[in-house]
């Protein structure tokens, strides 16, 4: 059992590889995140280094609800948050930095963990809702606490999670253990002190947003204006004030009078960084919608419209399923987006509307197995992508655990695999390479040998450092690069 | 992936080879794989209606494209060439048929439709029977004889035909809307895993996700199931949940 940290002790040797990109990337922490270790930091307050070293990473204790389904850094990047199948949001602080233990940079720890959202049954129509987190989305920090939005297939929910190190002691009315006192016997008053105490972290629900999407939210995104967020579901995109749980506005809607009609869904949105009325949406045919809120109430009428010309050559009964996006994602300067499909992933620039930028291959050697894929269901996994914080190096996940890196700037890139078999803490990863024919060398793996039960689809990069988090089922991995 | 001296049944691979959209059209094993492809998307999507909630985006792109075939197909005269094959099939048969592809297994359990379940059932047990897997050849009778419990897709090439196509599609986009309870619906709570264990067993792949064998036709022998009409959708759920 166990969220478990590397032991990290031992200096690293430099590595004359640097691989397909400049950098080299060493692990720095693998944490596997399990339901009996969570209930153990909840019941008792345990030092939480003490159940790392006491349990050891085992897969027989993790389940099924352990699958991490979510992965975020905040902000700043001191806070990691996960949320999994199970309904649960764990979240992981990063070490501080000490002079004597340099080499601990990069590594996170449990802060808190908790039950965001619990199994329901719509009995309206006879439906099982699922608790996995969809999406977890930080707030910007505004004072002590912090404040994420977390989101299963219906409900929205903010929660705040602060540090208690003080309580208060000598109340009047009350004995330290809480039991009321006889008023008779209360002879003086007293003012209550405030004491420290072991550092509690509790995570509490403050806003509920429910009863607002008929079909599955895919995607939240928060605005700039830090007042108001947006939830996208199949058909629908709402609009909420995060004071107000009772009233969101619908500003997308989709949903043909006659469902029989449809024929595209909405597959991921997100605001603009910077510009709070603008935001973008995604959908199964590959297209990209922007839209402004200062236009009209209802966003149906995009104000750009983007969508690569299809290519003759490559045409097959696929092409329609692999165009569809399963990601977008607005570039830190707010310039560009990026949109993953299921072979590529594309960077548009905002000012050109008829095709992308740029088009990185993730694993065109899948092209001839479209058919398996589609039998199996894999074409239809919804990979993420993500820029790092400079928007120079832009990273996704494939399958097999692998996940690729694409330099913009030098226009190289980077297979790595994520796997504890493959990665000694502090060792430096090696790059893959997949062989699509021929001769296979050494160190490659064929297209065939792949597993495809191995996927990587949530990943997460720091938004100023390259620590980037790598969720590979109920496995999280921590990578940095490697520093001199 | 594909063993030696196996005739690989499926796209994958020959695209490359084969080039163009119109290459394709001359080969006449293109049609086969064409029909398999259809076959394929029409399981899923009835596997999708008996789920308890169907993945909408999903649901959307398999029904395009079973769409996309079936529209080449039109194009390129080959339900004409099916249907002359077809003759004395009662409309009715045709159009019962595709009601059992838009209703959901509740409804079926009911009993509301089992004159037509039973028809639709039966089809399985014709394939069976003709063991058409050995012989590829016979697809195109296999689809004969298929033709009078129906296969959804297989209608006449008329323009009100057609509307009964998407009339059975939007059907199945209407129900996803109105869903009817379904009594097994505890069994599918996780529909995700659902989806992939009920494609892998009634396609015959591989439980490890490994790309298996592209035949659909092939997984329908494979099943031992029963001459009752209901027990034979109790039993691929008796698969699941054992699984």
């Amino acid at each position: 059992l166990g969220l478990c940290c590397a032991p990290s002790c031992y200096p690293v040797p430099l590595s004359s590889e640097a691989g397909g990109g400049e950098r080299s990337w060493i692990l720095v922490c693998w944490l596997l995140v399990s339901t009996q270790v969570t209930l153990l930091s909840m019941e008792e307050d345990i030092d939480t280094r003490k159940i790392n070293n006491s349990f050891l990473r085992d897969h027989s204790y993790a389940t099924e609800a352990d699958i991490i389904s979510t992965v975020e850094f905040n902000h700043t990047g001191e806070l990691l948050a996960t949320g999994d199948k199970g309904g649960r949001v764990v979240i992981f602080q990063r070490e501080q930095e000490s002079k004597n233990q340099l080499h601990r940079r990069g590594e996170y720890n449990v802060y808190s963990t908790f039950q965001s959202h619990e199994p329901e049954f719509d009995y309206l129509k006879s439906l099982e809702i699922e608790e996995k987190i969809n999406k977890i989305r930080w707030l910007p920090q505004q004072n002590a606490a912090y404040f994420l939005l977390s989101t299963n297939d219906k409900t929205v929910k903010l929660w705040k999670v602060s540090e208690r190190d003080k309580r208060p002691e000598g109340y009047n009315l009350k004995d330290e253990d809480g039991r009321l006192r006889d008023p008779a016997t209360i002879t003086t008053l007293r003012v209550p002190v405030l004491r420290p105490m072991d550092l509690m972290v509790e995570a509490t629900p403050r806003r509920v947003f429910a009863n607002a999407h008929t079909y599955h939210i895919n995607s939240i995104s928060v605005n700039s204006d830090y007042e108001t967020y947006m939830s996208a579901d199949d058909l629908r995109i709402n609009l909420w004030n995060f004071e107000i749980t009772n009233q969101s506005f619908n500003i997308v809607d989709i949903k043909p009078a006659n469902m029989e009609e449809l024929t595209e869904v909405i597959t991921a949105a997100e605001f603009h960084p910077l510009h709070c009325n603008t935001f973008v949406y995604s959908s199964s045919k590959g297209t990209i919608r922007l839209c402004d809120m200062r236009a009209s109430a209802l966003c149906d009428r995009h104000t750009k419209f983007f969508e690569e010309p299809e290519d003759p050559s490559n045409r097959s009964f696929f092409s329609e399923i692999i165009s569809s996006i399963s990601d977008v994602k607005f570039s830190h300067s707010g310039r560009y987006i990026m949109t993953r499909d299921y072979l590529t992933v594309k960077v548009w620039d905002l000012n050109m509307e008829n095709r992308p930028i740029e088009t990185y291959q993730v694993h065109d050697y899948l092209r001839s197995k479209l058919c398996s894929l589609y039998e199996n269901d894999c074409i239809f996994d919804k990979f993420e992508c993500v820029w790092n914080g400079s928007d120079s190096v832009i990273m996704t996940g494939s399958y097999n655990n692998f996940f690729r890196m694409f330099d913009r700037n030098t226009k190289r890139d980077v297979t790595l695999e994520a796997s504890r078999e493959n990665s000694k803490p502090r060792a430096i990863l090696k790059p893959r390479k997949v062989c699509v024919g021929g001769k296979r060398r050494k160190d490659e793996i064929s297209v065939d040998s792949l597993d495809f039960s191995k996927k990587i689809l949530h990943t997460a990069w720091h938004p100023s450092e390259n620590i980037i988090a790598v969720a590979a089922t109920n496995n999280l991995y921590i990578f940095q690069d490697k520093v001199n | 992936m594909f063993a030696r001296g196996i005739k690989r049944k499926c796209f994958d691979g020959e695209e490359d080879i084969e080039g163009t959209l119109a290459g394709f059209k001359a080969i006449p094993s293109y049609n086969l794989k064409r029909q398999s492809l259809l076959d394929m998307s029409l399981i899923k999507l009835q596997l999708c209606h008996m789920l308890v909630e169907p993945n909408l985006c999903r649901s959307v792109l398999i029904a395009n494209t079973a769409r996309q075939i079936q529209e080449e197909m039109t194009q390129d005269g080959t339900w004409q060439v099916i249907n002359a094959q077809n003759t004395g099939q009662a409309s009715l048969d045709q159009l019962a048929s595709s009601d059992i592809l838009c209703r959901s297994t509740k409804e079926q359990s009911d009993g509301k439709l089992i004159p037509s379940y039973s028809s639709f059932s039966k089809d399985f047990e014709d394939i069976q029977s003709q063991d058409i897997i050995s012989d590829l050849s016979t697809v195109t009778s296999v689809q004969a004889s298929r033709n009078p419990q129906g296969n959804v897709w297989e209608m006449e090439n008329s323009p009100e035909n057609r509307g009964n196509f998407q009339k059975s599609l939007d059907q199945i986009f209407g129900t996803l809307e109105n869903k009817n309870p379904n009594s097994v619906e505890d069994l599918f709570s996780d529909v995700d895993n659902s989806y992939y264990d009920l494609d892998t067993v009634l396609t015959g792949t591989m439980s490890n996700t490994k790309m298996g064998h592209c035949d659909v036709l092939e997984s329908f022998s494979s099943q031992t199931t029963t001459n009752s009409n209901i027990n034979e959708l109790d039993h691929i759920v008796e698969i699941l949940v054992e699984s």
